[in-house]
């Protein structure tokens, strides 16, 4: 008698991870936490995107913050998400559109649970706050469909000629003063109080300090982040529901000094498989990333030794390294300032200066675009970024394709495949410097 | 006015507005362009710009589309990904390509991120000219959305001001605002005849002279409606048992012609759309009186179309623009027309379709391409949708 045994699996590694990853994971699970207990505590609920989020003046009305882009993502993750997707393709969307959009109302079909397994709840009001996406608008209108709730809009004109004019601030504080503001304390039954608006604000400047600080880390060589799959953790609170409080700066300052840490130690990234290797390579990445692959995907980069230095996806919740801090001083017009000055919002040469900046001044080998399916907003006119950047800097770009949270459009091999040529290309390129030198 | 050897006296109407549409590089707007020396031309995308101040700046408001069905993209599809909508590529082919080097200033409206992003390819790609991203209110009130609007006009009428060397008047904006009233007039009247006789105007006519209007100067176009409209009531032509529908979600990207074509052909005539809003996209005529600006903005803010483009505040107002259309023109069923990878129309197809099913109106969906070529599924579409409705509505 033949007897086969299977050879038990190996045990899996545990997933390396910095103690502010940790801290980040505890903030986001307790927010979720919060939201789910809606029933029990009675808190309000307001649905709101990441790119131009009003969290310092939601707080101002006790409001809770429900971000359906960062649920998306959730469902991603955890590998949901494209079940989501094809549920609410099922029920009539298109193959064509947003999968954020999808992943989120297929979520809501079948019963929308959240990330801790628990029901999240109905909103109380959703503010569009309308910046940098055309998806947005149309996303709140099939939200505002099911849930039957009150919608606050929000308009954040375009930055199309690259400059905030005085047109653009009086129309977004006058919809603040008198549309968002009166809607708020209404849905809420709290009265506005501009000066809990400013400690709000100055709390957000200083958490926003470190986080620069800590992006900017990734100027010295070797790079101790990864700033494009390590920086969406870092952003996480401050794009999320913490931006304007005490926990958001007690995250900041602990990151800092996390990676001022690895900064004098001369380390690089911790990646899910522990401390990176040597880094070889140094990129800008603009796109969002995949999140359903999302650890495979960041694999590729450190087996290769390959670091993102800089990033454009982690500029969507806000761009704060040309010096734009919210302002106390200025209340309303500072929140204006920072939904018009989103990167999304910002015109294709705007962006084009960004990425090509970005190569020079984190000293990167090339530029990465990784074009997303779902988005528009960013996708339209990549090509010719890419094309721009490459022509500017003399560095070489590459471009791959994935999604959002649509298992569907990450092939693997296809993106491994394109990553190592690129890494090749850059090789050639060094050593064609070496030869000319 | 010509009678054509068929013995329609549309079809010499007919027969220029087919030769404009045909024409991929603009003659006519290049010989209007270089009849007098200073003249110029500004182009402009879906969905809606006020072409009067283009006009009353002395220029050639021209209305570009995309490149239709008989463009060959060659270097457009190195400019976008598989799965970005046709109409910005073949927009780029028709710029990268030399057919737009006639045109002094480009507006990008305010419809889609798509449509955004090329307002900035356009400022790297073609330096020299005037590009403008043309945004546009999601506020409806007067003194806030009313007030942005009004100084982004301004800022409009400043800029092509500067491009003409001469600041533009008050009164010569009055004066356009007149011509195009009258224009949009006609254009009811156009969209109100078919809706009364669609068998005496085929969509594909309507289509035809209405996509006149991007090319020929207003008072032309104005000029060809009313021939048209003269003519169609003159002509007799045969009546079919065709159901009624409205066709909706191709207000950008155009379908091509042979796919409203073949709507009719397949059982269904059009007796509403939403193609080429912009000739209509003010409802009512605009205020001659007083600041011409802030008339103008009056009218985009309270008597504008609704579409997917524009922000419904009102929960209860949403797609009601469409059961309104079926109601007022006696239409059947809805046609949803979308062009491939739209995000507008097709993120809005679904509410609007609740809203169908709520008010108890059939509707069917496709997509397409401005390229799409092969038209039998689409005609064993609607021909199935038009059978139903005869078999099997509730009349």
């Amino acid at each position: 008698m033949t007897v086969i045994t299977t050879p038990k699996a190996a045990p899996r590694k545990p997933v390396a991870k910095d103690d502010s990853m940790v801290k980040q994971k505890e903030m986001m699970a307790a927010h979720y936490d919060r939201l789910t207990s809606v029933p029990q505590t009675g808190e309000k609920v307001c649905a709101t995107f990441v790119p131009g989020n009003l969290n310092e003046l939601i707080k101002c009305f006790d409001l809770l913050n429900n971000l359906p882009e960062v649920n998306a993502i959730q469902s991603g993750l955890r590998k949901q998400s494209g079940a989501y997707v094809l549920e609410a393709e099922k029920i009539g969307h298109s193959e064509d559109v947003c999968t954020y959009v999808k992943s989120d109302i297929g979520m809501m079909a079948k019963g929308n649970i959240g990330p801790n397994g628990k029901r999240l709840p109905d909103p109380d009001v959703l503010l569009l706050s309308y910046t940098g996406c055309f998806t947005f608008m149309k996303w709140f209108e099939l939200l505002r469909e099911q849930y039957k709730c009150e919608t606050i809009m929000l308009h954040t004109p375009y930055m199309g000629d690259g400059k905030i004019t005085k047109n653009m601030i009086e129309y977004m504080v006058k919809q603040l003063k008198e549309e968002v503001i009166p809607t708020l304390e209404r849905i809420s039954g709290v009265k506005f109080d501009i000066d809990r608006l400013r400690e709000h604000l100055k709390k957000s400047a200083v958490a926003e300090d470190d986080l620069v600080a800590v992006l900017q880390s990734a100027k010295s060589k070797p790079s101790p982040i990864d700033a494009y799959f390590g920086g969406i953790y870092y952003i996480g609170p401050i794009f999320g529901a913490f931006r304007g409080t005490d926990d958001a700066i007690d995250y900041y300052r602990f990151l800092r000094a996390e990676v001022d840490e690895r900064l004098a130690a001369g380390q690089g990234p911790v990646t899910p498989d522990g401390d990176m290797g040597k880094e070889k390579y140094r990129l800008v990445v603009e796109g969002p990333p995949n999140y359903t692959h999302f650890r495979q995907f960041w694999k590729m980069f450190y087996d290769e030794g390959a670091v993102v230095v800089a990033s454009s996806y982690t500029k969507v919740g806000g761009v704060y390294d040309f010096g734009f801090r919210h302002d106390p001083d200025k209340p309303l017009e500072t929140l204006a300032e920072y939904c018009l000055g989103v990167y999304t919002n910002r015109s294709l040469p705007m962006r084009i200066d960004m990425l090509a900046n970005y190569i020079d001044e984190y000293a990167a080998d090339g530029l990465l675009i990784n074009s997303i399916k779902s988005c528009n907003s960013f996708s339209a006119g990549q090509l010719l970024i890419m094309r721009e950047v490459e022509k500017r800097t003399g560095k070489p770009a590459a471009f791959i394709e994935s999604d959002l949270v649509d298992p569907r459009y990450f092939s693997a091999a296809n993106i491994k495949n394109r990553l190592e040529s690129y890494f090749q290309m850059i090789e050639q390129k060094r050593a064609g410097a070496r030869a000319a030198a | 006015m010509a009678t054509s050897l068929n013995g329609s006296k549309a079809a010499g109407v007919v027969a220029r507005a087919q030769a404009l549409f045909d024409d991929l590089s603009f003659a006519t707007a290049r010989a209007w362009k270089a009849a007098e020396p200073g003249r110029k031309v500004v182009g402009y995308l879906p969905i809606y710009v006020p072409r009067e101040i283009i006009h009353a700046a002395g220029m050639l408001p021209l209305g570009i589309v995309g490149g239709g069905d008989q463009l060959e993209v060659i270097h457009g599809d190195a400019y976008y990904q598989s799965y970005i909508c046709r109409i910005p590529r073949s927009t780029v082919e028709l710029g990268v390509s030399g057919r737009l080097d006639f045109v002094d200033g480009m507006l990008f409206p305010s419809i889609c991120d798509v449509i955004r992003n090329l307002s900035g390819m356009w400022k790297m790609m073609f330096p020299n000219v005037y590009v403008r991203y043309f945004d546009v209110p999601q506020n409806y009130k007067d003194d806030i959305g009313g007030n942005y609007y009004v100084n982004e006009l301004s800022e409009l009428t400043e800029a092509l001001g500067e491009l003409r060397g001469k600041p533009i008047s008050d009164d010569e904006l009055r004066h356009s605002i007149s011509v195009f009233n009258e224009n949009r007039r006609l254009v009811r009247e156009l969209y109100a005849f078919r809706a009364e006789r669609p068998w005496q105007m085929p969509a594909a006519e309507v289509y035809l002279v209405l996509r006149a209007g991007l090319v020929l100067p207003v008072e032309e176009h104005s000029k060809m409606i009313r021939d048209y409209l003269a003519a169609a009531e003159q002509d007799e032509r045969p009546r079919r048992d065709n159901c009624r529908v409205v066709l909706t979600g191709v207000f950008c990207e155009q379908p091509p012609l042979n796919l409203i074509k073949s709507l009719e052909l397949s059982g269904c005539y059009v007796v509403d759309d939403d193609l080429l809003l912009v000739t209509r996209w003010l409802t009512a005529d605009v205020a001659i009186e007083g600041s011409p600006l802030q008339n103008l903005a009056l009218a985009f803010l309270h008597h504008s179309e609704a579409t997917a483009a524009k922000y419904e505040p009102n929960l209860s107002e949403k797609g009601q623009h469409l059961v309104r259309a079926v109601r007022r023109t006696g239409a059947e069923g809805v046609i949803f027309a979308c062009p491939s990878f739209c995000d507008p129309a097709l993120l809005e197809r679904p509410m609007l379709q609740h809203v169908l099913k709520d008010a108890g109106i059939p509707y069917i969906a496709f997509k397409y391409a401005e390229n799409s070529g092969q038209m039998q599924p689409i005609r064993e579409q609607a021909g199935t949708f038009a059978d139903s409705i005869k078999l099997w509505s509730g009349a």
